[in-house]
């Protein structure tokens, strides 16, 4: 390592930001995907891997991603349930990685909800 | 430190995201204090790490070992975020099922979960769980949240920036105005204001002087020091920099005791760090500010924890106090005007640099300002680390925090301060805990220690211990101390063990004022407090001892007689399988017997027994039992 600055430190701070933000809970939004064992056999892994990617190669640091169980409507899986701070969640139904991209970009990063996949919207919030 | 769900939105306006790095989507931050590498932190680790990766999850859940976490009771500990779920007593063998569960298939793992004590119902997040709902976390800030031994996540939480701002924008007298300011008072136990200490250090002219970190922590029980210095040494550090460009010292000492192994361990790597980083050694930040800092470790007497002691010590002599004045800040290590404070104070000081006095003043009360970290042991429910605002009543901290005693037995007392400290008593269980207050019982704040007794406690063998301790450590240089201690202890011993006369209770109380008036530092200054506050608020016990020769607790061998109560034996058995001297005799279903000649009075049956029959009577009962 070498000699830090004031600056250094700012910079190191923010590249860790993503990982204290997991940790201590300051995220602009969540993403849940279900992973009960329905939406594991429909395919939720490969949806929730995508997304990370997304997530990933945008270098975004305060979006988070959780699993959960069934969301309890198995014929409708892999679902993923989208919550933007301070606006009503929404539930995505039947999804599969490309849609999921598409979500991330519209819904998450731009702040529409992607209409033509959504199930529900305004229902329990978890953060 | 958890944030509003504004501020945190602000928060993440600003540091929105640019350079992309591996995005984890869990952390599992897995406690690797002492308490928990005793319990088996290190294996759980690799067989956790080899679970995530059969089931391919290594690169979606990053396992992050971090410093103690506080609630050792129940270790090994960890938390999964950003569910915020904390999981207890995780074993090797549960960790197969609590990675399927939880990290593939997203449903927190029931049985590893926190429950309370009374209800069997599992409380999956931590901010919900009792122990950790009462605490306020300013020096613990970053316990169970970052791992200790990468300085890169100490930085991410604001680390260092409070020592640029007091190198950079800060005169010396700016940075002793702030901390004078914001009240803080030293955390060792004395509560001397810290502010004060460097005003008048800075003020001596000289050419060396020394900042030091006093890690010495010495009374039995208490932990709060080496969590500290484990979880987060940076914090130290940084907090010895600032105090070293408030005083005009390039040269400092953290003394540990090499008792502490891995604080010695973590303390030294985050050194390494710095100096490799710049943050110590030459020209820190291009202020043109120097601080060199080693690590003195300690050979554990418990009279180094006094700080000419400890300056001697350091010096290579033999840790021995000296009468002060010259008080160190004018002639300290080596002659030389130094500052000595505790680890936890300094941990606290980058804190204020950053966000000011008044943010400091809002918690506390207006003398005693701040939090204090406390370390909460004996008969309650949940034992270990805790950090509260001054003034939190200390029924708070034993009833809710600690979640009541054990077994649902009655409180009787708290022991506050180690063996400088004293016992306070149940009718003083609502006074708020300050230095202030804390004085008034008889007993000292001290450096955090927490002991709480239940009614199987005897007052006078608890007094009788922590004088074995001071008479075993007093370092023998002054008369009152030395020869005093031993005085009272063997008064002590002959009350315990049945050669207790009336007229003892007035001279124990005499000699232990005189030690207090007469003695050189505050190993002997404090030494007869265990007995005076027993006395004063347990007299009674003392007297059953004496006269009736009864220790009712049943924890005196010789004063105390245990039988079974006829009437409510069961004739279960239990105690006749618990007793180690094979002293009860009895026929299964009818009630037992205790042969007294063989009884050892271990109290083992007593423990035992579910339906409360055992009594525990007066020495002279045995004698009209057998004959």
């Amino acid at each position: 390592m070498t000699r830090l600055t004031i600056e250094d430190l700012l910079k190191i701070k923010e590249k860790h930001q993503a990982e204290f933000n997991l940790r201590e809970g300051g995220y602009r939004a969540k993403v849940t995907v279900h992973m009960g064992t329905c939406g594991i056999a429909a395919g939720a892994r490969a949806v929730m891997t995508a997304l990370m990617d997304e997530i990933s190669n945008a270098g975004i640091k305060d979006v988070i991603v959780t699993t959960s169980g069934c969301a309890g409507l198995c014929a409708r899986e892999p679902m993923a349930t989208v919550e933007i701070i301070n606006q009503p969640p929404v539930k995505y139904c039947d999804l599969n990685e490309e849609q999921i991209k598409q979500i991330f970009k519209e819904h998450i990063m731009a702040g529409t909800p992607v209409e033509k996949y959504v199930l529900v919207a305004g229902c329990e919030t978890t953060y | 430190m958890r944030y509003k769900r504004d501020e945190r939105y602000k928060r993440n306006e600003r540091y929105n995201a640019i350079n992309a790095m591996n995005n984890f989507r869990a952390n599992i931050m897995l406690c690797a204090g002492t308490g928990c590498v005793a319990s088996g932190a290190t294996n759980v680790k690799s067989v956790l790490e080899d679970e995530l990766k059969k089931k391919g999850l290594e690169d979606e859940i990053k396992v992050v070992l971090t410093g103690c976490n506080g609630y050792c009771a129940k270790g090994p500990v960890m938390s999964v975020y950003p569910d915020d779920i904390f999981y207890q007593s995780v074993t090797t063998e549960e960790i197969p099922k609590l990675v399927e569960e939880h990290f593939l298939k997203g449903r927190p793992y029931e049985k590893l979960m926190f429950k309370e004590p009374e209800k069997k119902s599992a409380v999956p997040l931590m901010k919900d769980i009792p122990f950790f709902k009462y605490q306020v976390l300013r020096v613990l800030r970053n316990k169970g949240l970052i791992d200790p031994e990468k300085i890169e996540e100490y930085i991410a939480r604001d680390g260092y920036q409070a020592a640029a701002k007091a190198l950079t924008q800060m005169t010396p007298e700016d940075v002793i105005n702030v901390i004078k300011d914001s009240g803080i008072r030293g955390r060792g136990g004395a509560g001397f204001p810290t502010g004060m200490k460097w005003e008048f250090c800075s003020k001596v002219r000289s050419d060396v002087k020394f900042m030091l970190c006093n890690g010495d922590e010495g009374d039995p029980g208490a932990f709060m020091d080496r969590s500290v210095m484990e979880a987060d040494p940076h914090a130290v550090i940084e907090g010895m920099i600032i105090g070293a460009r408030a005083i005009g010292s390039h040269n400092g000492y953290i003394y540990v005791r090499a008792e502490y192994p891995l604080a010695v361990k973590r303390l030294q790597l985050a050194i390494d760090q710095c100096y490799e980083a710049g943050l110590l050694g030459k020209n820190i930040f291009d202020s043109g500010f120097d601080f060199d800092l080693e690590i003195y470790q300690g050979a554990g007497a418990f009279v180094c924890g006094e700080e000419t002691a400890l300056m001697r010590s350091i010096e290579g002599k033999r840790g021995m106090p000296r009468p002060r004045p010259p008080f160190p800040a004018h002639k300290g290590l080596w002659d030389k005007p130094s500052v000595l404070n505790n680890v936890e104070t300094l941990a606290q000081i980058p804190l204020i640099i950053m966000n000011g006095a008044d943010w400091y003043k809002s918690l506390g009360t207006e003398k005693s300002t701040g939090t204090k970290v406390f370390a909460l042991t004996g008969a309650v429910n949940n034992i270990g680390l805790i950090e509260v605002p001054m003034g939190t009543p200390l029924k708070t901290i034993i009833f809710d925090i600690g979640g009541g005693i054990k077994k649902g037995r009655k409180f009787k007392a708290v022991q506050m301060g180690g063996p400088s400290g004293g016992c306070i008593p149940e009718s003083l269980i609502d006074i708020p805990v300050t230095y202030e207050d804390v004085v008034k019982t008889g007993a000292i704040m001290g450096s955090g220690g927490m002991v709480v007794m239940d009614d199987n406690n005897c007052m006078v063998s608890t007094a009788k211990f922590f004088l074995e301790f001071t008479a075993d450590e007093s370092c023998g240089k002054c008369v009152p101390c030395r020869v005093g201690t031993r005085i009272l202890l063997d008064m002590l011993i002959d009350i315990t063990e049945g050669r207790g006369k009336e007229s003892d209770i007035e001279p124990l109380e005499d000699l232990g004022r005189d030690i207090i008036a007469a003695s050189l530092c505050g190993l002997g200054q404090t030494a007869p407090n265990p007995i005076l506050t027993t006395i004063r608020y347990f007299k009674d016990e003392y007297e059953s001892h004496i006269k009736d020769k009864w220790c009712k607790a049943g924890v005196c061998r010789s004063l105390c007689t245990f039988m079974i109560d006829e009437k409510t034996c069961t004739g279960c058995g239990a105690c006749m399988r618990a007793c180690p001297a094979k002293a009860i005799t009895g026929e299964k279903k009818k009630p037992h017997n205790i042969m007294q000649e063989v009884c050892v009075r271990c109290r083992s049956c007593y423990e035992t027994c579910k339906f409360n029959s055992i009594r525990i009577l007066p020495a002279s009962a045995r004698e009209k039992v057998i004959w």
